[in-house]
């Protein structure tokens, strides 16, 4: 039989994961504000410039703004903070 | 909403942000390239995910009710062992190419006795975290410690004395193991002292793999990147779409004493006897250049050009090619790299045509910052630079067989932002 040897994991530390509620949920969207947030990929601006197109022509009971972030790929305090103070929902997209 | 091949990648990250109910709702790949018709009719259709329709998902999404799981969320803490289960070799070198912890090559397998004597390569305890790594943004960030460097460099099959060079790269917290969809690559030049110390090649095949100090440190360097930020596993932690053979290990040294111009990290603050490591982040493309020759311009600006605007070049040149450029005037490196700035001229129209300049650029020209700013506003045949002098780095190396000029795209960052080298001697 072949010898058995010990050795060391390899990997790093992950995080400890903390579960988060998610944000509750609207009855409707009548009458809402829905930011659509474009996340600035290439081409994303246009992709939802045709959601709020959607919006407009399939559910013009609800109000939708486009709201980008100050840069990529980073988070953005105060736009996160301009949706959380006007906006009742907020759709994120979108990449590639 | 995302892209149907980052399905995997989602949810998992959704999962690790301790919302894996997250409403997630996925139209096809690609979103670059299409035209409004074309985006429409992706909103108009199925999500290709659930099969159903994508606008139905994203409304749903907003106004259907919570369950008990999406209040709940989920917790949970994953562990790494110290020490894996006791097995045979063989079944040992199965497990880590099972779990994807090695780059597919065969390794050396981290015994105590072997951690124990690559510790003995630096002071520090093993410990204290080095870096916290990630494959990408808004991805989590795992831990790295000394003893889990040191693992990966015995795996990597690097000596003890190469331990601090290997710390001073994983301390830089640039990645080797980026899950970019473009396929970046992570390259680094190590300078001073440490590279006669431990028999570094900055000769013949200074970039190939025909010395043990360069190729060991740079595997170990991809290595405890690969493992400490939690994996690189295609569809989930790697999306490189083409994939990039830099990444096996791209390291090499500056051959100082045959260059006729300041060492790199002489260029950026640190002194002759101090030894540092300069990570760049790219590998996007590579070009040549044999001279120069009588129309050595016409050639250089043919290259810089096809630079990828976001990947500014790195340019690794052999002394002979170097000292050539001495003798036409560029007595320093900075001429050279003024002169490649103010001949890297593109139509700004050709400039703002670009994913990657939308995508990260774009902004910051919004907000003002220059140059990007200037750029943006540029009219659309105006020429303008795509590359500032800071951007452009040049780099002697080579065993002068060859007057050889390379150019690698390639981002200089550092630990606090770009253009630093990393300090190897803290690290000793």
């Amino acid at each position: 039989m072949a010898q058995q040897i010990s050795i060391l994991d390899p990997r790093g530390y992950p995080p400890k994961v903390v579960g988060k509620q998610l944000a509750p949920r609207l009855d409707s969207l009548d009458g809402k504000s829905v930011y659509l947030v474009d996340c600035l990929f290439d081409n994303s601006e246009i992709f939802m410039d045709e959601m709020r197109d959607w919006f407009a022509a399939n559910m013009p009971q609800v109000n939708t703004k486009i709201i980008k972030p100050r840069e990529s790929w980073v988070d953005d305090p105060d736009m996160r903070a301009s949706i959380e103070a006007d906006g009742d929902a907020a759709i994120l997209g979108v990449g590639l | 909403m995302h892209t149907h091949v980052f399905e995997r990648l989602a949810k998992m990250t959704a999962r690790t942000a301790g919302m894996p109910t997250t409403r997630q709702a996925f139209v096809p790949q690609p979103i670059v390239g299409k035209n409004a018709a074309e985006l429409r009719a992706y909103i108009k259709g199925n999500d290709p995910v659930s099969l159903r329709p994508f606008v139905q998902e994203v409304i749903e999404g907003l106004t259907g009710p919570l369950s008990e799981d999406d209040i709940q969320g989920l917790s949970f803490e994953r562990s790494t062992p110290r020490l894996l289960e006791p097995d045979t070799e063989d079944n040992l070198h199965q497990l880590f190419l099972d779990n994807r912890w090695t780059d597919t090559l065969p390794i050396v397998l981290p015994t105590e006795e072997r951690i124990e004597a690559m510790l003995r390569g630096t002071s520090h305890d093993p410990a204290e975290v080095v870096a916290n790594l990630r494959p990408a943004q808004f991805r989590e960030f795992w831990a790295i410690t000394v003893e889990k460097v040191a693992v990966n460099a015995v795996m990597a099959g690097a000596k003890p004395e190469h331990l601090p060079v290997i710390l001073a790269l994983v301390a830089s917290g640039i990645t080797a193991r980026s899950s970019s969809t473009t396929s970046f690559s992570t390259l680094a030049v190590i300078n001073g002292p440490i590279r006669g110390e431990i028999g570094m090649n900055d000769g013949i095949g200074a970039l190939g793999p025909y010395n043990h100090a360069n190729t060991a440190i740079g595997r170990a360097y991809a290595l405890a990147c690969q493992n400490g930020q939690g994996g690189s596993v295609p569809g989930e932690t790697y999306m490189g779409s083409i994939g990039n053979g830099l990444s096996y290990s791209s390291v090499f040294p500056e051959a100082e004493e045959r260059s006729p111009w300041a060492p790199l990290h002489e260029q950026h603050g640190f002194n002759a006897g101090d030894s540092t490591a300069a990570v760049f982040l790219g590998g996007w493309y590579k070009q040549s250049y044999y001279g120069p020759r009588e129309h050595w311009q016409e050639r250089f600006r043919r290259c810089l050009t096809a630079s990828e605007v976001y990947c500014p070049p790195l340019i690794v040149m052999d002394p002979t090619a170097a000292r050539a450029f001495v003798q036409l005037g560029f007595d320093n490196k900075e001429k050279l790299i003024e002169w490649c700035s103010e001949n890297a001229k593109v139509p700004a129209r050709e400039y703002w045509d670009d994913q990657f300049a939308n995508t990260l650029h774009k902004p910051w020209a919004v907000a003002g910052i220059e140059p990007y700013a200037s750029r943006f506003k540029a009219a659309p045949d105006e020429m303008i630079s795509a590359f500032a002098p800071e951007d452009i780095h040049i780099v002697v190396t080579g065993g002068e067989s060859q007057p050889a000029c390379f150019m690698f795209g390639g981002l200089f960052r550092g630990k606090d932002g770009p253009n630093q080298p990393m300090s190897i001697d803290a690290w000793r």
